[in-house]
């Protein structure tokens, strides 16, 4: 990537497969037939943002259970991470699953799949200079569109920031309970073909119970459980796909239709998940287990005040200072097991996580 | 998607249908017919023209309109009695469509299943040719991928079951006919569908002035190209030219 002009640097060490960068999204091209793409848990997204600082919807990086590896170059940056239960550490010391931290030159940050979680967000206080597609940084690899060339990070990847905010110095615990969500319920509103389903499968449908699939991808999830049968055949003629939809398909097998949904589809949709369960069930790994409850339009746009009025109080940062890390509060932050068994040292030398050393995960 | 030309317009009285709590879906029938499409398509533009305050996103496909809105900005009945009111500002007309005549190369070194589909046809590859560069469509919708557009109007000599299992990826440009419909793929996928030509247009070029070259609503006739001429086309479209004509209706 060009950043001469921009003030420092995200380096990308090594990363996993599915690091994109993503913002609030691509929006006003669906009748074109182009997918908005965006954060798979806008929730988390949003949070990591505003923790340093950014507007909600700025672009951040996401990262999947694949994990990444960055630096900075050509000066400190100010980074937030949140989301699912990840397992952080900068320059080999263990971090809170959400943190902000100043990010220094050649400092390793590593990221990595922790106890729970499938999506987390690395923001950096500031902008990030990379060219947009139609308005958009969101990365949608099957288009080639944003982020990146179109593509996913890889190693060796330099994005340019003109960074803002503060200069501050300290480490902080985000203090985001609401992106710990239990992911038992997840609400929808029926339609908008239900009435393609005769009333045993529209209970069957919410009953469950379902699993994630190991299928599944920011496109889409796929669902096990019971199989749903038609009532009046499975073709309809193509119509809009909104996000966290849910299409079945001749098979009778849900599919959730994510960020990286097409814009249009031909299979009758049962229901649709409501905005705000939409990054809970991103968040789930396959295996888990889960059933729908039906809301209406009210309780649905209840839930989405709710989250906005959380959003809008600002995000507490628990200061953390290095020295004073002890197992006692590494397990009170909920860390991965293993991590909080031994007391981290100060004086862990940077060099598992230079660039120099081999790559655990390369793509 | 059986496609009956005889049929009576199966234009019903709109329905909403809530795609969630931040996407409305206003329904005309439940068929791919050009009077249901009109009314789409004439909604979209009133909507277009003076877009409701909490309003986002309004997407047009064969049969419905669906409107993406942020439900904290605008509830759903003031959108529904909005949308209402839109209806009855609807004139019978939509203004002019653009048409489009846009070069299509049927030599069998980039139609690539032309002769297998004629062959399922039971037509010769002349004759699949030749009914199918004769025919004028409507763009119906844009999806699936940027610039895709989806086209009736095809012969029902043309009408082809859709493949039990996708093939691989089509070249980018591929013009496709399944299930009764034509398409005009702007990005390589893999699809279900039949590859009996390629055009050398670019109906999305990010760094043209107009990104999408066509909308819902157009019509469109393919012009017989042949592979030298394909090769011409292809690279001027590269530099930015818009190889394909276009002409009020």
């Amino acid at each position: 990537m060009m950043a001469a002009a921009s003030e420092a640097i995200v380096r990308v060490l090594s990363a996993g497969p599915g690091a994109t960068l993503q913002d609030a999204g691509r929006h006003g091209y669906l009748r074109f037939g182009v997918t908005a793409a965006g954060p798979m848990d806008a929730l988390a997204h949003a949070t990591a943002n505003l923790a340093v600082g950014n507007p909600a919807g700025s672009t951040a990086l996401e990262i999947s259970v694949g994990g990444i590896d960055v630096t900075a170059e050509s000066g400190p940056l100010r980074v937030a991470v949140a989301g699912g239960e990840f397992t952080l550490s900068l320059d080999g010391r263990p971090l809170p699953a959400a943190a902000v931290l100043n990010l220094d030159e050649g400092a390793a940050l590593k990221i990595r799949a922790g106890r729970s979680g499938s999506w987390c967000y690395m923001a950096v206080a500031g902008r990030f200079v990379v060219p947009k597609v139609l308005g958009s940084h969101a990365t949608h690899t099957r288009t080639g569109f944003g982020g990146v060339d179109g593509r996913a990070l890889v190693a060796g990847d330099r994005l340019g920031i003109e960074r803002s905010g503060s200069s501050e110095q300290s480490i902080g615990a985000i203090v985001a309970p609401w992106l710990d969500r239990p992911v038992n319920v997840i609400r929808v509103v029926l339609g908008p073909q239900h009435d393609y389903f005769a009333d045993d499968q529209i209970a069957a449908f919410l009953a469950g119970p379902w699993s994630v699939s190991v299928k599944r991808d920011r496109m889409a999830y796929f669902l096990e459980g019971p199989r749903l049968t038609h009532a009046r055949g499975y073709n309809i003629v193509s119509d809009g796909i909104a996000l966290g939809a849910i299409q079945v398909p001749g098979d009778g097998r849900p599919i959730v239709l994510m960020a990286d949904r097409q814009s249009t589809g031909g299979y009758p949709k049962i229901a649709t998940i409501i905005g705000p369960d939409l990054g809970r069930l991103a968040q789930a790994r396959p295996g888990t287990t889960f059933r729908f409850e039906s809301v209406s339009i009210a309780q649905a746009v209840a839930a989405r005040r709710e989250e906005a009025a959380l959003l809008a109080r600002g995000i507490a940062v628990e200061p953390l200072v290095r020295a004073h890390f002890t197992s006692e509060f590494l397990l009170g932050l909920n860390l991965i097991d293993g991590v909080v068994a031994s007391t981290p040292s100060d004086d862990v030398p940077a060099a598992n996580t230079t660039e120099s050393d081999p790559v655990e995960h390369r793509t | 998607m059986k496609i009956d030309p005889d049929r009576v317009p199966a234009v019903t009285a709109p329905r909403f249908l809530d795609a969630g709590e931040a996407a409305l879906v206003v329904q005309f029938g439940d068929s791919v017919d050009p009077a249901i499409n009109d009314r789409v398509l004439a909604l979209d533009a009133v909507l277009r023209a003076d877009p409701p305050v909490g309003t986002c996103e309004f997407v047009p496909t064969y049969r419905s309109l669906m409107i993406h809105y942020d439900p904290l900005e605008i509830d759903r009945d003031t959108l529904v009695s909005i949308v209402g009111r839109a209806m009855g500002g609807v004139a019978e007309g939509r203004g002019a469509a653009a048409t489009w005549t846009l070069p299509c190369c049927y030599d069998p070194a980039l139609a690539e299943d032309l002769d297998e589909a004629a062959q399922i046809l039971g037509l010769t590859r002349d004759q699949a040719v030749a009914l199918h560069a004769n025919a004028t469509y409507r763009i119906y919708m844009c999806g699936f991928t940027p610039g895709q557009a989806y086209l009736g109007g095809v012969p029902d000599a043309l009408a082809i079951s859709r493949r039990p299992a996708p093939r691989p990826p089509h070249a980018a440009g591929a013009v496709l006919i399944g299930g009764g419909l034509c398409v005009v793929a702007p990005f390589a996928m893999p699809t279900g569908w039949y590859v009996i030509g390629r055009t050398p247009e670019r109906l999305y070029a990010a760094e043209r002035k107009d990104a999408f070259l066509i909308q819902a609503g157009d019509v469109l006739r393919f012009d017989p190209i042949d592979l030298a001429t394909f090769r011409d086309l292809e690279r001027r479209a590269a530099r930015g030219e818009i190889v394909a004509r276009k002409s009020a209706a």
